[in-house]
């Protein structure tokens, strides 16, 4: 005699004639979350775009991959604290204000000398902030111009260096 | 002095939401000459007012332990102004609040005679929050804050989140 098969259940029919499909009904979501937890960098883009037209005011043509916070959004100090809060809320994701603000690496006597700073220094920066390029900087390294630097696009992949994590 | 923006609480739960009234009066000075044929109250100050409900929530969830300070309006928008004889309910809910600064999102809304509520602005306020001596000076004496908390009424009618009333601080 043949073992008996446990058929799972996979429809249901109501007796009001409301029908539903199990198996797509339990799947669908998990699916779901798995696309969901890898976001293009696209979405990701889009996300950033929209926290920084709320805290900056600016109009989203404005916001392009290029732009630097400061220079062209105008991003101040404290702006960066309203998009720190956006981006972690959007994303749910923790930022400590080290990552984005190396203030230790750029006021330290071992890595700036002169107003500069050192081969030591941008290697440090470059450990600190894989996620900017820092090329345009390099050239001439003076703290001064580090505000300038940030752009759009190394948020961009600031926030998917944390997704990733 | 102090600029008094709001005149009481008429509703506040402990870090989350609160509703302060406003009277705006022709016995206020600026509403004299400073838009002069028409008496009425610069959205600026509704601003203020605005501040000073959210500022107030915050600080208190920071057991006023942080100078809690306007650091930036995210947004405002205004549909009217309001004039002498209005009362303003400014309702804020608290969006975000962490060691470093807050979010906080307030209404302002102008009560006419019938009783009927029309909205009049809105706006986003981030508040930064500094440790004692980084860059402000003290804002308050704790004898002072706390006569003017006793003014607004934050513990008569003050509740925390489970509904328990708050406790007046002793200092």
């Amino acid at each position: 005699m043949p073992f008996p098969v446990k058929k799972s259940i996979t429809r249901l029919s109501l007796e009001d004639g409301r029908d539903y499909n199990l198996r797509w009904r339990t799947s669908f979501p998990i699916l779901r979350k798995g696309v969901m937890s890898m976001p293009s960098r696209d979405e990701i883009f889009e996300k950033v775009q929209s926290a920084l037209v709320d805290a900056l005011g600016v109009d989203d043509d404005e916001v392009t991959p290029e732009a630097t916070m400061v220079g062209d959004l105008g991003a101040e100090s404290i702006d960066f604290l309203d998009i720190v809060f956006r981006l972690e809320k959007a994303f749910g994701i923790k930022i400590p204000r080290s990552e984005l603000f190396p203030e230790d690496v750029l006021s330290s006597t071992e890595f700036v000398v002169d107003g500069k700073l050192n081969d030591a220094g941008i290697a440090a920066l470059k450990e600190r902030m894989p996620f900017v390029d820092l090329a345009k900087f390099e050239a001439n390294p003076s703290v001064q111009n580090f505000p300038n630097i940030l752009t759009v696009e190394d948020m961009v992949r600031y926030v998917q260096t944390k997704i990733a994590d | 002095m102090r600029w008094f923006w709001i005149d009481r609480f008429n509703e506040f739960v402990r870090g989350k939401q609160a509703t302060a009234v406003k009277n705006v009066s022709l016995a206020e000075e600026h509403l004299h000459d400073h838009f002069p044929g028409a008496a009425l109250m610069p959205n600026s100050l509704v601003v203020e007012g605005m501040a000073q409900t959210a500022g107030l929530l915050v600080a208190d969830a920071l057991e006023f332990n942080r100078r809690v300070v306007l650091a930036k309006v995210a947004k405002a928008e205004f549909e009217y102004d309001a004039v002498p004889g209005d009362s303003i309910l400014f309702r804020a809910t608290i969006l975000e609040l962490k060691p470093t600064g807050s979010l906080a999102s307030v209404e302002s809304v102008i009560v006419n005679e019938k009783g009927k509520e029309r909205p009049q602005g809105k706006a986003e306020l981030f508040f930064a929050h500094l440790e004692p001596g980084e860059g402000v000076p003290k804002l308050f004496e704790p004898e002072e804050l706390l006569k003017w908390l006793d003014h607004m009424h934050i513990y008569d009618i003050g509740r925390d989140e489970a509904g328990n009333p708050l406790s007046r601080p002793d200092w």
